[in-house]
């Protein structure tokens, strides 16, 4: 079978997300981080953030929403059923604080075969309320048996 | 902050992830894939049981390497990660890394995250900001 690359180069719409304190608590927790930056107001603001700051992985969280329709996209044709995510890159600039509304846009970077398996990477960019760069990520999402 | 050379270790993390991890992570990710949440889902579709997400695996990572600026989130600048093995709760995880390069006060430090004998994640490359 010969892989589908008519989504090479294909962008999607953008979606907004907008950061708020108890959601940053809860994604550290779940990774045990315990810095009072991600937890406190007044000590996050000590260390010089506008508020609360997220962990840099909480990127996955605001720019999730942004990479799915491409992943879901009938024209990228990816089979759900056999995909593993098998690498990510975050790049960051600016850091993500409470209150920030921050804008994602995703692009389909390349879909390659490599020993029957096929290679989909995508790329977002987030921005905040400010237009400032704070993350851009790279998924690469392998599917077996192409 | 001790000054960091090519060839050092940074502090090793070690994590044993309890049985309901995956749910909570599932809530603060938003990421509700069956296969971390539902074992019995995950013994359908061949999973020895219902596994790790890997974007915890790698966010770890990232909190291994945050660790050597002190935990400032600002510090860490790039990360990039190749995930392998699967991971499951109820087991010791350790991430461990190796300084490769210093330039000025930024370090690239490769990482590893492994459960038992399984490398979860590999040729991690975190840059960091000291």
């Amino acid at each position: 079978m010969t892989l589908k690359t008519d989504a090479v180069g294909k962008e999607w719409p953008a979606t907004t997300y907008q950061v708020g304190r108890e959601k940053i608590k809860e994604y550290a927790n779940a990774l045990g981080i315990d810095n009072p930056v991600h937890f406190d107001v007044e000590a996050a603001r000590a260390a010089g953030y506008r508020d609360v700051v997220a962990p840099p992985m909480f990127a996955v969280v605001y720019s999730s929403p942004g990479v799915g329709p491409a992943i879901l996209d009938p024209e990228v044709a990816l089979n759900f059923a056999a995909m593993v995510h098998g690498g990510q890159e975050f790049e960051w600039g600016e850091p993500a604080c409470s209150g920030d509304e921050i804008t994602t846009s995703a692009k389909c970077l390349s879909i390659e075969e490599k020993g029957g398996k096929g290679f989909y990477v995508f790329e977002t960019n987030s921005v905040n309320q400010d237009g400032a760069q704070v993350a851009r990520g790279t998924w690469t999402l392998i599917v077996r048996g192409v | 902050m001790a000054e960091l050379n090519v060839g050092d270790q940074i502090p090793e993390l070690r994590v044993t992830p309890d049985k309901y991890l995956p749910h909570r992570y599932a809530g603060a990710s938003g990421d509700f894939n069956p296969i971390h949440i539902d074992d019995e889902f995950a013994k359908m579709v061949g999973l020895p049981r219902n596994i790790l997400h890997g974007l915890y695996s790698m966010g770890l990572v990232a909190k291994a390497n945050t660790a050597l600026a002190g935990g400032d989130p600002r510090a860490l600048k790039r990360l990039s990660v190749q995930m392998r093995g699967m991971g499951v709760p109820e087991q010791e995880i350790v991430v461990t890394g190796t300084v490769k390069a210093v330039d000025g006060d930024r370090v690239t430090v490769d990482t590893v995250a492994t459960q038992g004998e399984t490398a979860l994640i590999k040729n991690a490359e975190a840059e960091v900001q000291l």
